[in-house]
């Protein structure tokens, strides 16, 4: 197996009113290609950071992110990205949207119509194509935007709680049908995510963030096998040592939000 | 019964008041001469709209003669006028605005000279206007690009600052260059901003033309009520100002037709 992401001794500090915020301290981390890695926190933990560094937004300020051997520098369509807030852009239709990545490569009109199709009926989005993002569901709007990075064929998907606004149907069947898309072609996934319980769907392996500074606190396979049973005795022991965890982080979390309210 | 009513109740008070306007004229409560009877009115602007002359097929075809109506006439001339500064102050503002949106140094720049300018009414112009260019033409849309530029411009640098910066970071993410995010992405992302800009711009304009016209050109809407009033014929300025009024109706339907066509992907549509 080669390393798809490779990150070493990564800092990120934030400059606030109230003094600095580590938002990542040390973080050590080695992703396999092909491997679907959860990255699991409360809010705060530092977990979207480490993806944003990844995917060249916001870089840090001392430590290495490689990928696939390159250090990263920028974004850039090798490391497609899916928000939470689905960013369509709402003045193309749903075909433009999908093909834009295609269109800034220079691929040729024809070509971008057969792969633009092709990967609208793999979302189950055919109908859709001539369709503004205003007109469809958020379920919807999610499936156009994975579309419109699996366009980009990058090797690499990066995930900011891509589900975390639908609801918890629409959310599991999206869930399946990114499992279903990952198998078949193959990506490496980094997905971020405050479920615990996606985070066991999902992942091959989780990490664990701790709340300020953000670090990693537990690094686990997951080696249940798929489809996963959320009703499974396993699911629910790893499920129970997951949330003794996370809850931890979680309390800090709010410990902090207290102090922070009650010394404004 | 009340579906017919709620649908032309709107129709229904313009008869009203039309009939509340004749009646005190008839009933001799004001002077005529001061405010004329809508029948008067009505009966001036149908004069004011067909052709002076009998048509002659001698001296031209029918559709010039058709128009050759002094309202027409005018009418044309004014819409000149708007149009070509319009279009002027817009070309002008637009990149400005672009350009000032999105780049801090560019809006730190700019910004001071453009405030002090901005609160100048465009009328304050005019004796400026007719010393740099005279009489005719040229002042007059010099006014209305004045009065246009500033609307589109501070609309534009306001959308481009609004652009949400997800988009700008899909953008990038997807490997886009500067310019194709310029194009793709800040300059849609704006247009509904820099069309309100246009609205209100257009709007502007339309207001300076018909005080440029009462100043420096002898033809256009504005002159020609002015002109009347010299003759004492109420019943002319106030077919002059229906005109005006129904014209600027026609250009903000224009304006809004625009708008929903460039902007059918937008959830502010009015339909």
């Amino acid at each position: 197996m080669t390393t798809a992401i490779a990150i070493s001794g990564v800092d990120k500090i934030f400059p606030t009113p109230n003094g600095t915020v580590v938002a990542l301290k040390d973080i050590q981390l080695e992703i396999e290609s092909g491997q679907f890695v959860c990255l699991l926190g409360p809010s705060g933990c530092g977990k979207s950071t480490l993806l944003n560094a990844v995917a060249g937004f916001s870089l840090p300020d001392r430590g290495l992110i490689t990928v696939n051997g390159k250090p990263v520098t920028q974004p850039g369509p090798d490391r497609g990205m899916v928000f939470q807030e689905y960013a369509l852009f709402p003045w193309m239709t749903v075909a433009q949207n999908v093909g834009f990545g295609l269109e800034i490569k220079g691929t040729p009109a024809a070509n971008i119509r057969t792969q633009v199709s092709a990967l609208l009926k793999l979302l189950k989005l055919s109908e859709f194509g001539e369709r503004y993002p205003r007109e469809l569901s958020g379920g919807m709007r999610q499936r156009v935007a994975i579309a419109r990075i699996l366009a980009l064929d990058s090797p690499i998907l990066l995930m900011d709680e891509p589900f975390g606004a639908l609801d918890a149907l629409t959310r599991r069947s999206l869930q399946d049908e990114l499992l279903r898309i990952w198998s078949e072609l193959g990506k490496t996934v980094l997905f971020v995510t405050h479920s615990i319980e996606e985070s066991i769907f999902l992942a091959d392996r989780i990490v664990v963030m701790t709340y300020r500074p953000g670090t990693i606190k537990r690094d686990i396979r997951v080696d249940l096998p798929r489809p996963r049973d959320s009703a499974a005795p396993e699911f629910n022991q790893l499920k129970r040592e997951l949330s003794e965890l996370v809850l931890s982080e979680q309390a800090l979390h709010e410990a902090a939000e207290r102090l922070a309210l009650t010394t404004d | 019964m009340m579906g017919w009513f709620q649908r032309f109740k709107g129709v229904l008070l313009i008869l009203v008041v039309l009939s509340l306007w004749e009646a005190i004229v008839m009933l001799g409560w004001v002077n005529a001469k001061i405010l004329p009877p809508p029948h008067a009115v009505a009966i001036k602007w149908w004069e004011y709209l067909t052709p002076q002359q009998p048509y002659d097929p001698e001296s031209g075809n029918r559709m010039d003669w058709l128009l050759s109506g002094e309202l027409i006439q005018d009418a044309m001339g004014s819409l000149y006028r708007v149009l070509a500064g319009f279009v002027i102050g817009t070309v002008l503002a637009i990149p400005l605005g672009l350009m000032m949106g999105a780049s801090p140094p560019a809006y730190q720049l700019c910004n001071p000279l453009l405030q002090i300018l901005r609160p100048i009414p465009p009328i304050a112009y005019i004796p400026l206007a007719i010393l740099w260019f005279g009489l005719g033409n040229p002042p007059a849309i010099f006014l209305i690009v004045i009065g246009a530029f500033f609307p589109v411009l501070m609309n534009t640098i306001a959308g481009v600052r609004a652009v949400d910066g997800i988009f700008l970071r899909a953008a990038r993410n997807l490997g886009a260059s500067q310019a194709t995010i310029f194009m793709r992405v800040i300059l849609p992302a704006s247009t509904p901003y820099i069309l309100t800009g246009m609205r209100i711009g257009i709007g502007t304009a339309f207001i300076v033309v018909i005080v440029a016209e009462m100043i420096a050109v002898n033809n256009g809407l504005g002159f020609r009520i002015l002109e009347a009033r010299e003759y004492f014929w109420s019943d002319k300025i106030i077919a002059g100002m229906l005109s005006i009024g129904l014209i600027g109706l026609a250009i903000d339907q224009a304006m809004s037709l625009l708008n929903n066509h460039l902007l059918r992907w937008h959830r502010g549509l009015e339909h």
